[in-house]
């Protein structure tokens, strides 16, 4: 078997090859290579078995001298919230929203997947691996994603056991759906409200740990730095969003669960207040920021309506069961009502190009298709410049064949969603649907213990990189944030706690003082730059930059266009901000400018990422790397590697590390859906 | 359109409140209601004053973070969240009154902003499933009747926003308590803790200053999970029967 570790500690420092294809040359400087993702050897299906095995234990006496500080709520941090309070370690669990139940997890509508098999249907723990890899393609760590699909089938157990009520069918047992990429049924659901569900669930477990007084709560708190000491992540500087005290928490370690950054283009499908911050901050200390240019499209979503839009809205995928995607065959017919345009003439672009896998294509695949005819002016619904951006999902054959009334129990709180957003009736006439930016796979890079290449600094749920490479499957994230936080973490953390407790820092210690007074500089600075611009008309056109150059299709001369905007944009923001109030109370723009700051140092390291990345692959499609018919062209033999970029100073170049990704468990391929 | 808003402003926790009355133009029908004061906020910051404080998160209904008592009804005058809320449902000309919940449990933080940290409280006393990480059994090994599932999911749809407090005249928060009552109670896997956890949850309701349920169903008109008032029936079914039995 070939590990990472044969081609470890090799400095390739600009090999001819790679300084051919080296889009980004000039941007960037090239580091060591990863030497060590710790993922264990030997058989794939027995590497997390052995792996538990030599992680060490902590004493059960001693767990509570230990603390942790867990920066979010969501599916990742409630979960692992709930099971290092259960296993006694005092946690401090941080959110920005009045409660932790708010995470942005529970808007997750439509499902998660575990390979259960229930449905008799061929899958296995080896299928749901197979299919990850591949819906990834090919770019994330075989050893982690095996992992995933192995402890899947234990979260189904977890939540029922919770209370969470999935779907069922007449008999009593647990119900299960389709998602895109697979042709097995194993996405267990609750209605359209899934996310919701198992983030209560998780919530409620963490109350409990709150009652046992395992667990504290600190709502309404927001981390702006990162504390290191002796190289090891030691703490954290929260800004208590009420009073607007700046706070020093200090623990034996430090776990990210903080979400991802689709905000970066201001319209999204994530909760307002979803940041990257936390992970920016941990990046500027040293963390890894591994492949920042992997974002997710969503191709469901309801287009923009008009110049005042705040954010976007998914109709979830499992609306692709059932709903059949088309546009007009002819332009002439785009701005008919479609339920006069006849059959004939509609085209059912997906299920035309992918006879295989028809409307249940992986996201990235039916979203480039929906920019595509859009661009030949097929689309539908309202101008946006020069283009109707909208294509129709379309239930009407649904609901002949099954009847409205099992198409609104499945269905119903979508549809209502759409009626009221939009003002049309989905049972009436088809939904009007558009690509959204929807969740990121890049993230801060870890390894196989899910710790960042700081020690002490964990990192769970979508803020990490680690399982879906470059595109992620439908109903793959939740399963994520539940592993990470229920069965992954727990059991890699304890390996690190058995050398806590770590020395007790004081908070004058120069590293704390200094964390604290950055973070006290740069509020004073936001409040007295006193300039004409509000944080939001920033984020605005940081959010057009970036869904210009660095959206559904990237260009080497869109991208260097994108990097010198955004350098533009950011020299003025740090000169012309407005942002009124005071530190002392609750201040929402303060939080922002915050937020919009960092945002505007990520987008760039964005935009040099997927420059650097001259293929294409998954949810990142380079113009220049494409088949003859238009689909994207991975080049293995160059870029099969994770980029984990080092920050390199304000003004400075960011360093690439890579990861080389070697697979043993399963064969590289191009992906084909058709 | 064009509106007249009657805001509630507040500087903070302690300081005294007041409706401020602003007008605004170019309102379009497709802006959700947050949306229509994002463009306030705008219009506000560059004008120099202190932008309206609200909570919001998600802007999909489903968060629960989101909370005006608009034109004295909780959510204002459709069955849904603030944030789905949409301008469609206002005329030009409109003048729109927007206060912040208004419960003796729910202090105001500032502005439209009050502090449900109660909420989270009550859940705390009980409303979970003891069940640690690793010790559940296979997930079909209990099977829970369709319809009792069915009804379990229905009321664990609230989104814990407060409405139903905030419409009540008593201040309670019933309907909340019942929903999770109820949701943990018609699944198998909730009957162990059940009468517990009733007491528990009850005494906690009780000590956080909400007011009693007197059966006037302002809450459920309120909910926008619409969250029937049944549940209500079946917290004090449960109570009676914890109490009879001596939990
Ligand atoms: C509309 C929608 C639908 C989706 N549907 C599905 C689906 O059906 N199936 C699926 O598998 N996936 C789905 N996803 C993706 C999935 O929901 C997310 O990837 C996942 O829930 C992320 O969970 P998390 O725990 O990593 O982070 P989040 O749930 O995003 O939680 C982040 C937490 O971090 C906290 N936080 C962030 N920054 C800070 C800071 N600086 N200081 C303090 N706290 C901070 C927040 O308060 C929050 O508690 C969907 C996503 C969206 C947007
Ligand atoms: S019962 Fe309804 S109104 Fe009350 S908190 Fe739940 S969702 Fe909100
Ligand atoms: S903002 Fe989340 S429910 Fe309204």
């Amino acid at each position: 078997m070939a590990s990472t570790a044969d081609v470890s500690g090799l400095t390739q420092l600009n090999s001819p090859s790679e300084q051919n294809s080296d889009d980004a040359r000039g941007y960037y400087t090239l580091g060591e290579k990863i030497a060590d993702t710790k993922a264990p050897k030997g058989l794939i299906a027995e590497r997390w078995t052995k792996h538990k095995m030599d992680n060490r234990l902590v004493n059960p006496a001693n767990r509570r001298k230990m603390s942790v500080i867990i920066v979010g709520t969501g599916l990742a941090g409630g979960a692992a919230a709930a099971t290092l309070g259960e296993a006694g370690y005092h946690v401090k669990s941080f959110c920005y929203q009045d409660s932790p139940r708010r995470a942005h997890s529970i808007a997750a509508q439509g499902g998660i997947n575990a390979a259960k098999n229930y449905k008799e249907d061929g899958d296995s723990t080896y299928r749901l691996f197979y299919d990850t890899v591949k819906g990834g393609d090919y770019r994330a760590r075989e050893s982690n994603v095996y992992r995933l699909a192995e402890v899947s089938a234990n979260i189904i157990d977890q939540c029922v056991a919770q209370g969470v009520p999935f779907a069922r069918d007449y008999g009593g047992l647990l119900d299960n759906r389709s998602f895109g990429g697979v042709q097995v049924s194993r996405t267990f659901y609750a209605r359209g409200q899934t996310g919701q569900q198992l983030l209560i669930g998780a919530y409620q477990a963490m109350e409990r740990q709150v009652a046992a007084g395992t667990v504290e709560e600190f709502k309404r708190h927001e981390m702006l730095e990162l504390i290191v000491v002796d190289g090891r992540a030691r703490g954290i500087i929260a800004r208590d969003l009420v009073t607007g005290e700046i706070e020093t928490h200090m623990a034996d370690a430090v776990v990210l669960a903080s979400g991802g950054y689709g905000n970066v283009f201001f319209l999204s499908t994530n909760a307002m207040g979803s940041n990257v911050t936390a992970s920016w901050r941990a990046h500027r200390k040293g963390a890894y920021m591994a492949n920042p240019c992997y974002t997710q499209i969503h191709p469901t979503c309801i287009p923009v309506s008009g110049d005042h839009q705040s954010k976007l809205t998914l109709m979830s995928e499992s609306l692709r069961n059932d709903g059949r995607i088309w546009v007009p065959k002819n332009r002439e017919d785009c701005t008919k009502d479609p339920r006069d345009i006849p059959e004939e003439d509609r085209d059912y672009y997906l299920e035309r190009i992918y006879p295989s896998f028809g409307n249940l294509v992986p996201r990235d695949i039916a979203s480039r298709q929906a920019k595509n005819v859009c661009d030949e002016g097929r689309g539908v619904g309202p101008m946006v410049g020069d283009f109707r951006r909208g294509v129709y999902l379309d239930f009407a054959d649904a609901i002949k064949r099954l009847g409205e009334d099992a198409v609104r129990e499945k269905y119903d709180n979508l549809f209502d969603m759409y009626a009221r957003i939009t003002g049309e009736n989905p049972y009436e006439t088809p939904m009007r649907i558009y690509p959204a930016v929807h969740y990121v796979m890049g993230g801060l890079w870890v390894d196989y213990d899910l710790q960042s290449n700081i020690p002490g600094l964990f990192v769970a749920g979508e803020a990490n990189f680690s399982d879906h490479g470059a595109n992620r499957l439908g109903a793959s994230a939740l399963m994520q944030g539940l592993a990470d936080g229920y069965f992954v973490l727990p059991n890699t953390i304890r390996e690190y706690l058995a050398d806590a407790p770590f020395p007790a820092v004081d908070e004058t210690d120069a590293a704390v003082v200094e964390a604290r007074e950055s973070v006290e500089q740069r509020i004073n600075t936001f409040l007295s730059i006193n300039g004409t611009r509000s944080v939001d008309s920033y984020h605005k056109e940081l959010g057009n930059i970036m869904w210009e150059y660095c959206g559904m299709e990237r260009t080497e001369e869109g991208l260097r266009k994108a990097i010198d905007q955004i350098r533009e944009l950011r020299a003025d923001f740090w000169s012309n901000l407005k942002v009124l109030g005071t530190n002392d109370s609750l201040n929402q723009s303060l939080e922002k400018a915050g937020r919009v700051a960092d945002f505007l140092e990520l987008g760039e390291l964005m935009c040099i990422d997927a420059l650097n990345r001259r293929e294409s692959c998954g949810g990142h499609f380079r113009a220049e790397s494409q088949t003859e018919d238009g689909e994207a062209l991975r080049h293995d033999d160059e870029f099969s590697y994770v980029a984990a970029w080092e920050f390199g100073g304000d003004g400075g170049q960011p360093v690439l590390h890579k990861e080389d990704l070697i697979y043993t468990a399963i064969e590289m391929k191009q992906r084909s859906y058709k | 359109m064009r509106l007249t808003l009657k805001i509630w402003r507040q500087a903070n926790a302690t300081a005294d409140g007041s409706l401020k009355t602003y007008e605004l133009d170019g309102v379009s029908e497709d802006m959700s209601f947050l949306e229509m004061l994002d463009v306030l906020n705008e219009k506000l910051n560059t004008e120099g004053e202190d932008p309206v404080a609200f909570d919001h998160d998600c802007r999909e209904g489903i968060c629960g973070m989101c909370s005006l008592m608009i034109n004295g009804e909780a959510h204002g005058p459709e069955v849904t969240t603030t944030c789905q809320l949409h301008m469609r449902s206002f005329n030009d000309g409109d003048t729109i009154t927007i206060e912040p919940w208004r419960a003796g449990a729910f202090p105001i933080v500032k502005d439209l902003i009050v502090d449900r940290s109660a909420f989270d409280r009550i859940i705390a006393s009980g409303g979970f499933i003891s069940a640690n990480t690793g010790s559940a059994p296979e997930a079909n090994s209990v099977p829970a009747p369709r319809d009792k599932a069915m009804r379990a999911f229905n009321v664990a749809t609230c989104i814990g926003c407060g409405a139903c407090v905030a419409a009540c005249p008593n201040g309670s928060a019933s309907l909340f308590l019942g929903a999770k009552i109820t949701h943990l109670g018609e699944l198998p896997q909730g009957q162990p803790e059940r009468w517990d956890r009733v007491v528990s949850m009850v005494g906690q309701h009780d000590a956080e200053g909400f007011g009693g349920c007197t059966n006037i169903g302002e809450c459920a008109g309120a909910c926008p999970k619409e969250i029937p008032l049944d549940v209500i029936s079946q917290l004090n079914k449960d109570l009676r029967t914890a109490l009879k039995h001596g939990h």
